[in-house]
C-alpha cells in the first residue's frame, strides 16, 4: 500500500482530485445598478494573464434564459464552466414546457448553491458573479462571491469596483434613474476604474435588462482626461520626486 | 479577493533610452502602483542628475528615488571640483557604485542617458545587481518584455532626433497596451548639445493598436448617432 506523501495532508481524497489553487486568466470589475426600467450592468472586455493584458475582446456578460444577465470577474475558465451549467439548467427548464421560466431570483439561488458547495470541497470556482434581471415587472440585482457569500442590493460591484465604484454609487444612485443617467453613472465608475485599476482595459460593454429582454451593447472605449497642468511637469522644483 | 493595497510603491514601468545622431532620447510611462491600485497615474520617472544627464527609474519607487538623490548629491560636488559638467560615463558609474554596493537591499533597474562634449550622446543600462552596460539603446522595467522583438526589428543606427523620439513614443505606447503595470502618459526627455527638451504625450494622443477602439465620450453618443442612409443607385 502506497504511503500518501505528507505534503498532501488532510486535504487529499482517494482519487487525485483537481483543485483550483490560483487563477490564471482573469477578468476585473463588474458594476451594476437598478434603474427605472430594469438593470444596467457594465464590464470591460479584458482577460489578464497575470500582469499581461493578454485578451482584449472577452465578453464577460452573458444573457441567461429570457430574464437574466450574468456578469463575472475572476478566472474566465470558471465563468465558462458556470455558463455551461446554466445552459443545462435552462435547457431542462424549457423541456418541462409548462409555460414557466426561471427568473433571476431562481438563477441567483442556483449559483449560490453551486459556489458554496464547491467552496465546501476546497475546490472553488474562482469567480465573483453579478446576476441581474427583470421578471413580471420586478427588478432583481444580486451578487455571489467565490466562497458563496451572496446578497441583493440596488447597486453592486466586484473586485476593484467594490473599493472605487461603490462609494460613487452610494452618493449618486437614486430610485428611478433614467437610462441616460444610469449609463452616465456607470461610465463614471468605469472611467475611475480605468485610471486606477491596473488590470482594467479601455474597451467595455454596457448591458441593459428590462421586461422586454436583454441587450448587450457593442464594445466601445472611453475618453480619458490628462489635461491637468500638474500632470505635464509634476517634479518642477522637486527634482527626483514623482 | 486580495487586492494588496498595502504593498510598497512599485513602478511596474516601461523605460527606454535611445541614442541618435547628436544625442539621446529617454522615454517612460507614468504609472506607479501599490499592488493592483494605481497610486499615481501621472508620475515622472525621468529624473535629472545633472544639467546634461538624466536617469530613467524602474522597480521600487523608494529605492530608485534614493539612489538618484545620492548620485545627484555626489555629482553636484564632483561638478564643482572638476570645474565643468560631469560626463555621462562618470554619472553612470556613480549610479553603478550605489547599485552594486547595496545590491542586497535595492530593487531598482535604471537607464542613465545624457550628452557630454567628449563622447556625445550615450546610454548606460544598469539592471538589478549593479552591472553597467553601455548600449546604443536600452529598455527596462516590466513593460520591456513586450518590446524585445519590436526593437530587434525597428532599431536602426544613425536615426535623426525626430525618428528616435517617434520610436520611443511608439514603443512605450505598445508596452502600455500590454503591460498592466505600465500606463498613463508617455514622457520623453531629449538631451543634446543644445540642451534638454521635455515632452508629454497624454494617453489619448497615442495611436490605437490591435483591438483598441476610438475613445468616445459616452455610449449615449453612439446610440444617438443616426444610422447611415441607404445608398440609392
Amino acid at each position: 500500500m502506497d504511503q500518501k506523501p505528507f505534503s498532501q495532508g488532510l486535504l487529499s481524497s482517494e482519487a487525485d482530485s483537481q483543485r483550483t489553487l490560483y487563477p490564471y486568466v482573469t477578468g476585473t470589475s463588474v458594476v451594476a445598478l437598478k434603474y427605472k426600467d430594469g438593470i444596467l450592468m457594465a464590464a470591460d472586455m479584458g482577460g489578464s494573464y497575470g500582469s499581461t493584458l493578454r485578451y482584449k475582446s472577452v465578453e464577460r456578460m452573458k444573457s441567461i434564459g429570457k430574464h437574466s444577465l450574468l456578469g463575472a470577474s475572476g478566472e474566465l475558465s470558471d465563468f465558462q464552466e458556470i455558463l455551461s451549467y446554466l445552459d443545462e439548467l435552462i435547457l431542462y427548464d424549457n423541456m418541462w414546457d409548462d409555460g414557466n421560466s426561471l427568473g433571476p431570483k431562481e438563477v441567483h439561488s442556483y449559483l449560490t448553491r453551486v459556489m458554496y458547495n464547491r467552496r465546501n470541497k476546497f475546490n472553488p470556482l474562482w469567480s465573483s458573479l453579478v446576476l441581474g434581471g427583470v421578471k413580471n415587472g420586478e427588478k432583481y440585482l444580486g451578487m455571489v462571491s467565490m466562497i458563496g457569500v451572496h446578497f441583493e442590493d440596488n447597486h453592486v460591484a466586484t473586485g476593484f469596483g467594490n473599493h472605487l465604484a461603490r462609494p460613487i454609487l452610494r452618493e449618486e444612485w437614486h430610485e428611478n434613474l433614467s437610462f441616460e443617467d444610469g449609463v452616465k453613472l456607470l461610465e463614471k465608475c468605469m472611467r475611475v476604474l480605468l485610471y486606477r485599476d491596473r488590470s482594467a482595459v479601455n474597451k467595455l460593454q454596457i448591458a441593459k435588462i428590462t421586461e422586454e429582454g436583454v441587450t448587450v451593447s457593442q464594445p466601445y472605449s472611453l475618453k480619458t482626461f490628462w489635461g491637468f497642468s500638474a500632470f505635464s511637469n509634476p517634479t518642477v522644483g522637486a527634482e527626483g520626486s514623482w | 479577493m486580495d487586492l494588496s493595497l498595502n504593498d510598497e510603491h512599485s513602478m511596474g514601468t516601461t523605460i527606454i533610452g535611445v541614442t541618435y545622431d547628436g544625442g539621446v532620447v529617454l522615454g517612460a510611462d507614468s504609472r506607479t502602483s501599490t499592488g493592483m491600485y494605481v497610486a499615481n497615474r501621472a508620475s515622472d520617472k525621468i529624473t535629472q542628475l545633472t544639467d546634461n544627464v538624466y536617469v530613467c527609474r524602474s522597480g521600487s519607487a523608494a529605492d530608485s528615488q534614493i539612489v538618484s538623490d545620492y548620485v545627484r548629491y555626489f555629482l553636484h560636488q564632483h561638478t564643482i571640483q572638476l570645474g565643468q559638467p560631469a560626463t555621462v560615463k562618470v554619472a553612470a558609474n556613480l549610479v553603478r557604485l550605489v547599485a552594486y554596493n547595496n545590491k542586497n537591499m535595492l530593487q531598482t533597474g535604471l537607464i542613465v542617458g545624457g550628452w557630454d562634449k567628449y563622447e556625445g550622446g550615450k546610454i548606460y543600462g544598469i539592471p538589478l545587481g549593479g552591472t553597467i552596460v553601455e548600449q546604443p539603446f536600452a529598455i527596462g522595467g516590466s513593460g520591456s518584455s513586450y518590446l524585445y522583438g519590436f526593437f530587434d526589428q525597428a532599431w536602426k543606427e544613425g536615426m535623426t532626433k525626430d525618428e528616435a523620439e517617434q520610436l520611443v513614443v511608439k514603443a512605450v505606447s505598445l508596452a502600455i497596451a500590454r503591460d498592466g503595470a505600465s500606463g498613463g502618459v508617455v514622457r520623453t526627455v531629449i538631451i543634446n548639445a543644445d540642451g534638454v527638451t521635455r515632452n508629454f504625450y497624454p494617453g489619448d494622443s497615442l495611436q490605437l493598436w490591435h483591438e483598441e477602439l476610438e475613445p468616445q465620450n459616452s455610449l449615449l453618443d453612439i446610440l444617438n448617432t443616426p444610422s447611415p442612409e441607404p445608398m440609392n443607385f
